[in-house]
């Protein structure tokens, strides 16, 4: 079923609008505290919004604050909204089967029904085995596959995600994630993660929230590729320079002064005095000491903050940009924290896009 | 992590003082006469009342203080803190002081004894007084060691229930309960204990009739008077009740 959400909450500084469509499924991303848990309790129902409307299907689940509207808020058992959080929560005291049976049992199956259509889940995500065993008996991963299960078994119109890999072991993670993408093709879906990965993988589109609001949103790769928030350049690995696009350039404050950033403007072309940003990858910039003469590059004055290794190459930060460079430069031109310096990147490399 | 040394000075002088008594009625209990002490008629009356009486409202306590510890722990009004405050109450006042109150709440001429008395009931100085009396102090033991219970299983269990599609009853039963269990378990046997020896209240309000109210704690006071070996006796009696249900507790408390 699709999903259509809009919800202000005053005291948390959100006000998002958003829509899934029916079988997609939509990463939302965002830093912490951009309201991504505060959109997710309004979903279950555990929060009542200021003003808002939150539609599944044809079931209106919450509204609020509307002129002319009556108020509803649909209790959250009563929602066919299923979470899947951090971390599994299956109940102690239940063995695995019985827990994945709860919901099918509480929504008035039989004792057997119930727990014939949690053996099926068990089996779809490949724990079949562990059935009998109680929680405490079983691994993180081994539960959080319980836990889609039990999530699944219930039959929810809506699935909630929030964060399903972050507590496992890195080892663990990639499993899973095939088998949510799996088990998760077709069905409606709002998926919280900070993981690229989980973006590019499991999700349609990807939502950006930043400071309570949708920054921007899109498919993915487009996203990922051609960012326009400083979030979704951050996840994506990409530098980026927020400015003012004039005479053909995006004039920036960067570290206290004023430069101008020429690059290759995509379609539409940002007008004059429009915001727009550059983004470039960190392969593209070079590192120098001294400010390079000839041909026309662009040229950010920069104090080196951190050096880490990155692939075969050496990641250098300055602030918020970073290049990768190769070992060999970093050791001719000494580079350490502290280090005064530029980063260059040609025109060429940077990609203009105009913001709102 | 150390402890500075002489803290156990004064840690020992304190269990010295709580042990030791212990130690003065097995020694002066009269091991000959003994069993024919705690089984005379009046003793074995007196023993049977205390535990159907404690029994009694141990139940009116669950089934009173678990409502009450739910609420008090999973939902937020206006002078709750002033309600919890006033629920604990019996916990610190004087059972005297519970007795008298009891007294003018349902005796004769008490609050409600009018209402009680049209119904063709008599409470005070009844079986029944007794019972009011120990739920009246018990409650509290059963309620804060529920509320804490509670508390500390959170409510993240309970949001998984419910967003699984179980109704508020059907998560309170499969969900809430079995995870306080043990805090529940724990807080009846405390709520037992206080029970069996309450005497304050039980005195002022129920009085002290042979069978009818005289329970062990009464029957051991009134004994001292004319036969101090038969209060020693049934003392120890109830002593080796009380490490009988500290146990309990202390298992509770561990499965937790």
């Amino acid at each position: 079923m699709s999903l259509s959400f809009d919800a202000a909450v005053d005291e948390r500084g959100v006000d998002v609008a958003l829509d899934v469509a029916e079988g997609e499924t939509v990463a939302l991303l965002g830093p912490n505290g951009a309201g991504k848990s505060t959109v997710l309790s309004v979903l279950a129902g555990h929060l009542v919004p200021d003003r808002g409307r939150v539609v599944l299907g044809d079931r209106v689940l919450t509204s609020q604050g509307r002129p002319g509207e009556r108020r509803t808020q649909v209790p959250p058992h009563d929602r066919h909204v299923s979470l899947l959080a951090q971390e599994p929560l299956l109940f102690p005291h239940l063995s695995v089967l019985d827990n994945v049976a709860f919901g099918p049992r509480s929504t008035g199956a039989s004792r057997s029904t119930s727990r014939e259509t949690a053996r099926q889940w068990l089996e779809e995500v490949g724990v079949a085995d562990l059935a009998g065993r109680r929680p405490a008996e079983i691994s993180g991963g081994q539960a959080q596959r319980a836990a889609v299960a039990r999530a699944l078994a219930a039959t929810p119109s809506l699935m909630l995600l929030d964060e399903p890999m972050a507590a496992l072991d890195v080892d663990v993670a990639p499993q899973l994630r095939q088998t949510l993408r799996r088990v998760l093709a077709d069905r409606t879906v709002l998926l919280v993660t900070h993981d690229v990965l989980d973006a590019l993988l499991l999700a349609d589109r990807v939502v950006v929230l930043e400071d309570g609001a949708v920054v921007e949103q899109g498919p993915c790769a487009e996203v990922l590729s051609r960012p326009r928030s400083t979030f979704a350049a951050r996840v994506a690995g990409l530098n980026m320079l927020r400015g003012v696009w004039r005479d053909g350039a995006v004039e920036v404050a960067y570290g206290g002064r004023s430069m101008r950033v020429e690059g290759i403007a995509a379609e539409p072309v940002p007008g004059e005095g429009e915001d727009a940003v550059a983004v470039f990858g960190p392969s593209a910039v070079s590192v120098f000491l001294e400010a390079p003469h000839g041909s026309p590059r662009n040229l950010v004055e920069v104090t080196v903050s951190d050096l880490e290794p990155h692939g075969g190459q050496v990641r250098v930060r300055a602030g918020s940009l970073s290049a990768d460079v190769s070992v060999r430069a970093v050791s001719e031109l000494d580079l350490a924290p502290g280090t005064r310096g530029y980063f260059v990147v040609k025109a060429s490399e940077v990609a203009v896009y105009r913001t709102r | 992590m150390g402890v500075p040394r002489w803290l156990f000075v004064p840690a020992l002088l304190g269990a010295a003082f709580v042990l030791l008594p212990l130690v003065a009625i097995v020694a002066r209990t009269p091991w000959s006469r003994f069993l024919e002490l705690i089984t005379s008629e009046s003793s074995r009356e007196a023993l049977a009342l205390s535990l159907r009486t404690s029994a009694t409202s141990t139940l009116i306590c669950v089934l009173l203080g678990v409502p009450m510890a739910v609420v008090l722990a999973r939902t937020s009004f206006r002078g709750q803190g002033v309600l919890r405050s006033l629920v604990l109450l019996p916990l610190v006042l004087p059972p005297v002081v519970g007795g008298i109150a009891l007294l003018y709440t349902f005796g004769r001429r008490g609050l409600l004894g009018e209402t009680f008395e049209l119904l063709g009931l008599q409470v005070a100085f009844s079986t029944t007084a007794v019972v009011l009396a120990q739920t009246f102090v018990a409650m509290p033991f059963l309620v804060v060691s529920l509320e804490g219970a509670l508390r500390s299983a959170g409510r993240r269990y309970e949001a998984v229930a419910a967003s699984l599609g179980a109704r508020p009853t059907t998560v309170f039963r499969r969900v809430t309960l079995p995870l306080v269990l043990p805090g529940l378990a724990s807080g009846a046997v405390l709520a037992f204990a206080r029970s069996l020896g309450e005497f304050g209240a039980t005195i002022t309000f129920a009085g002290s009739l042979q069978g009818i109210t005289r329970t062990l704690p009464l029957e051991i006071y009134l004994r001292r008077e004319t036969d101090a070996e038969a209060a020693v006796a049934l003392s120890l009696v109830l002593v080796v009740v009380a490490v009988v249900v500290i146990g309990f507790a202390r298992q509770g408390r561990s499965a937790v």
